[in-house]
């Protein structure tokens, strides 16, 4: 480790897929917010996607292609944060996995394995930032992704800080643990049936009056966000990040005005 | 039971769009999953008992051979017979010959996946043998020619009034609407059946090595009148059912009915062990069970042996989304949700259920509740991966991977391709977000694409920071 008192850890931000092409003002929030709790930001122009779409599709070779890309990338960061505990658990949990009996890339996905977070379980558990100096106007409904919440026990790291937000006010919907029908190709493959996934979490985010519902994952919000657009329901969707370093001020997924730089 | 698990897509789309089976699994989705989760938090020692159950299936799987033969012996000690059935095809002879031997003309049957997994019915009907279901939910899809939707809950798909229907149909009127009154009403035409019984059939929940009993567990005590009625008691089980000690099938009992139903413990739970004895008031004359592996011990030495925990509660399809939206027979097997998505391929071929574990968004709900901690969809993704190396995964699929690995390790192409994506899907987007894109339907169908807003975030990044 490289911490010290006047210099922060230095932190490889993972820019996922999503985040990349369809919402760079999570990335900016998320360096905004890992800069604001003392760490330096990088961000490795050699990085592409963590491997996900390979392993989860059965094609382990394709997705070890991935992994050991993103082990050159990162392994010399003190940490791996990524916006995404989708991603993040796949490099914190299956990359192991996936190199079981590689014995000279185990060692090296274990390492990277240990220090790869999720951006807000890192900003709470490794660096104990608060967001006390944050402010957002509206009442809020909290999505949990299933791979940050049951790979990597994200659950109350998110509430407490949305908690923290100044006019912000946190209103818990039914079912906020079931799945929302994303689950990456799932959703293009079996559209039906991800579609009866999603009615029934959005109509559970409609159900507590919320005006924003917000999420770690923009896999899952992307889908939310689309479907509400889809019935009109004018409720905005911002990933979590977005909100607690006060970049929410557009009109959020699938609302966004055109980039006007 | 002839194998429907390719039509799953079609089927899925039809249970969605069924009205009435929506009603019903609405209504069960709920309470299943929240008196699990109030029992669950009740138990202080819960996750304990999970942890320490799957640790107790890992040793039985591990010394399998030695407890059945165990098992083999206790209950031929106490004057059963132990057969062992290779494949479905000799479980039925097995049970047809036994059967046939004692002239049986009525067949009574408490709940059994395994008979159904085998396909008992149909060869006993065949044989001209009057099979009687008698646990209601049974009762009630046989009367409407169905197989089981649920492992536990055979007829959740079934609401009141479907039922109300069937019952008039079979049992002639007046039409009963109340639940109490169509309880009464087949337990008043099953009576009869009992006592009528030549042979009884029933599962086994749990077979104990160190007695040579079978457990059963019901909550309409149907199970008992079965097996304890009729002159011959067969027990149907696959062999992955053996437990080594009374004292270790209670372990399991506190977890089954928590996790199955929500409740402490199920009303009956019945422990067979042999025949009538001489001093016995009642029983049957001839107790057998008939040991199933149908692709069981294939399981045991390769990377689906956690499958083989399982004591099936229906835990992981009650807290399954995708089970909730397309109900059991979308399946088109015996065992339907994580576990049927699990066990079908395995038992009846990879290429016969590609769906099932494709069906699934790896939301690891089901994992979570699982009284044994099965992995599922770890299982799952296992499956997916011997379908893509046996090449059953479609030619698309298969293609769209080489060209997405081909351009994910070349950084620069990558992002180049992402660049060109984020400003075309900007330019044709319309305040905010895409209504159809063509060879996107399957997004588009169901829900607009959020645009993206143009550029790409390393692009700005590295316009703003200028940064390697």
């Amino acid at each position: 480790m490289t911490e010290s008192p006047t210099r922060g850890p230095r932190v490889g931000l993972f820019a996922t897929c999503l985040m990349n092409v369809f919402r760079p003002n999570v990335g900016f929030s998320a360096v905004k917010l890992l800069e604001d709790a003392g760490c330096t930001v990088e961000v490795p122009a050699n990085q592409t996607c963590c491997g996900q779409p390979g392993y989860n599709s059965g094609d382990y070779d394709a997705a070890r292609a991935l992994a050991r890309q993103v082990i050159e990338t990162f392994e010399n960061y003190d940490y791996i944060v990524g916006p995404s505990g989708s991603c993040m658990a796949t490099i914190r949990h299956d990359y192991p996995v996936l190199f079981h009996d590689d014995p000279v890339w185990l060692p090296r996905a274990q390492e990277l394995s240990e220090k790869a977070w999720e951006l807000l379980s890192f900003l709470t558990d490794v660096l104990g930032a608060t967001a006390s100096d944050a402010h957002y106007d509206g009442s809020v409904t909290y999505h949990d992704s299933c791979s940050g919440l049951r790979g990597l026990g994200i659950k109350g790291q998110p509430r407490t800080l949305l908690g923290e937000v100044d006019g912000l006010k946190l209103k818990e919907m039914e079912d906020s643990e079931v799945c929302c029908g994303f689950g990456g190709t799932f959703c293009v493959k079996y559209p039906e049936i991800s579609e009866k996934m999603v009615e029934d979490k959005v109509r559970n985010i409609l159900a507590t009056g919320a005006d924003t519902v917000v999420g770690g994952d923009l896999g899952c919000l992307m889908n939310i966000a689309g479907r509400l657009k889809r019935i009109n329901a004018p409720v905005k969707v911002f990933h979590t990040s977005e909100v607690l370093a006060g970049l929410a001020d557009g009109p959020g997924l699938a609302g966004a005005a055109k980039e006007s730089d | 039971m002839e194998i429907r698990s390719k039509e799953f897509k079609e089927r899925a789309v039809f249970a969605i769009h069924d009205a009435s089976l929506q009603q019903a699994l609405g209504k069960a989705r709920g309470g299943f999953v929240g008196k699990r989760a109030q029992q669950a938090a009740e138990l202080p020692e819960f996750e304990q008992l999970r942890e320490e159950a799957k640790n107790t299936k890992n040793h039985i799987l591990d010394n399998l051979d030695h407890y059945l033969e165990r098992y083999e012996a206790a209950v031929t000690a106490a004057g059963g017979h132990v057969h062992w059935a290779r494949d479905a095809e000799e479980a039925r002879k097995i049970i047809l010959d036994i059967c046939k031997r004692v002239d049986a003309k009525t067949v009574t049957k408490g709940k059994s996946m395994v008979s159904e997994e085998i396909g008992l019915n149909e060869a006993l009907i065949e044989h001209g043998m009057e099979v009687v279901e008698t646990d209601l939910g049974e009762y009630i899809i046989q009367l409407a020619h169905e197989p089981p939707s649920h492992i536990i809950a055979p007829a959740v798909h079934k609401t009141k009034d479907q039922v109300s229907d069937l019952f008039e149909a079979a049992h002639g009127g007046p039409r009963k609407t109340e639940v109490a009154d169509l309880v009464n009403e087949a337990r008043r035409v099953l009576r009869d059946k009992y006592f009528r019984a030549d042979v009884g059939i029933t599962g086994g929940n749990f077979l104990v090595a160190e007695t040579g009993s079978s457990i059963i567990v019901t909550n309409e005590g149907n199970g008992d009148l079965t097996q304890t009625l009729a002159k011959v008691h067969i027990v149907t089980s696959g062999i992955e059912r053996v437990v080594p000690t009374l004292d270790d099938a209670t372990l399991f009992l506190r977890l089954l009915a928590r996790s199955a139903t929500g409740q402490e413990t199920e009303t009956y739970t019945t422990i067979s062990t042999g025949p009538r004895r001489a001093e016995d008031l009642d029983g049957p004359e001839e107790y057998h069970v008939v040991l199933v592996d149908n692709g069981r011990s294939k399981m045991l030495g390769g990377r689906f042996k956690d499958m083989l925990r399982c004591i099936r509660c229906g835990a992981c399809m009650n807290h399954c989304p995708v089970y909730g939206a397309v109900g059991g027979h979308a399946y088109g097997w015996v065992y339907p949700g994580p576990m049927g998505s699990v066990l079908t391929p395995l038992i009846k071929g990879l290429d016969n259920a590609y769906d099932l574990p494709n069906a699934c968004t790896l939301n690891g709900r089901c994992a979570s509740v699982c009284p044994v901690k099965i992995p599922l969809p770890d299982l799952l993704r296992e499956l997916r991966h011997m379908q893509h190396q046996q090449d059953i995964t479609p030619v698309m699929q298969r293609r769209a991977l080489k060209v997405w690995r081909y351009v994910a390790t070349r950084p620069k192409l990558y992002h180049a391709l992402e660049q060109v994506g984020a400003r075309f899907l900007s330019a044709i987007a319309k305040n905010g977000s895409i209504r159809r894109l063509p060879l996107a339907s399957g997004w588009t169908d169901v829900r607009d694409l959020p645009a993206p807003a143009g550029r790409t975030f390393l692009e700005l990044w590295q316009g703003k920071r200028g940064q390697k």
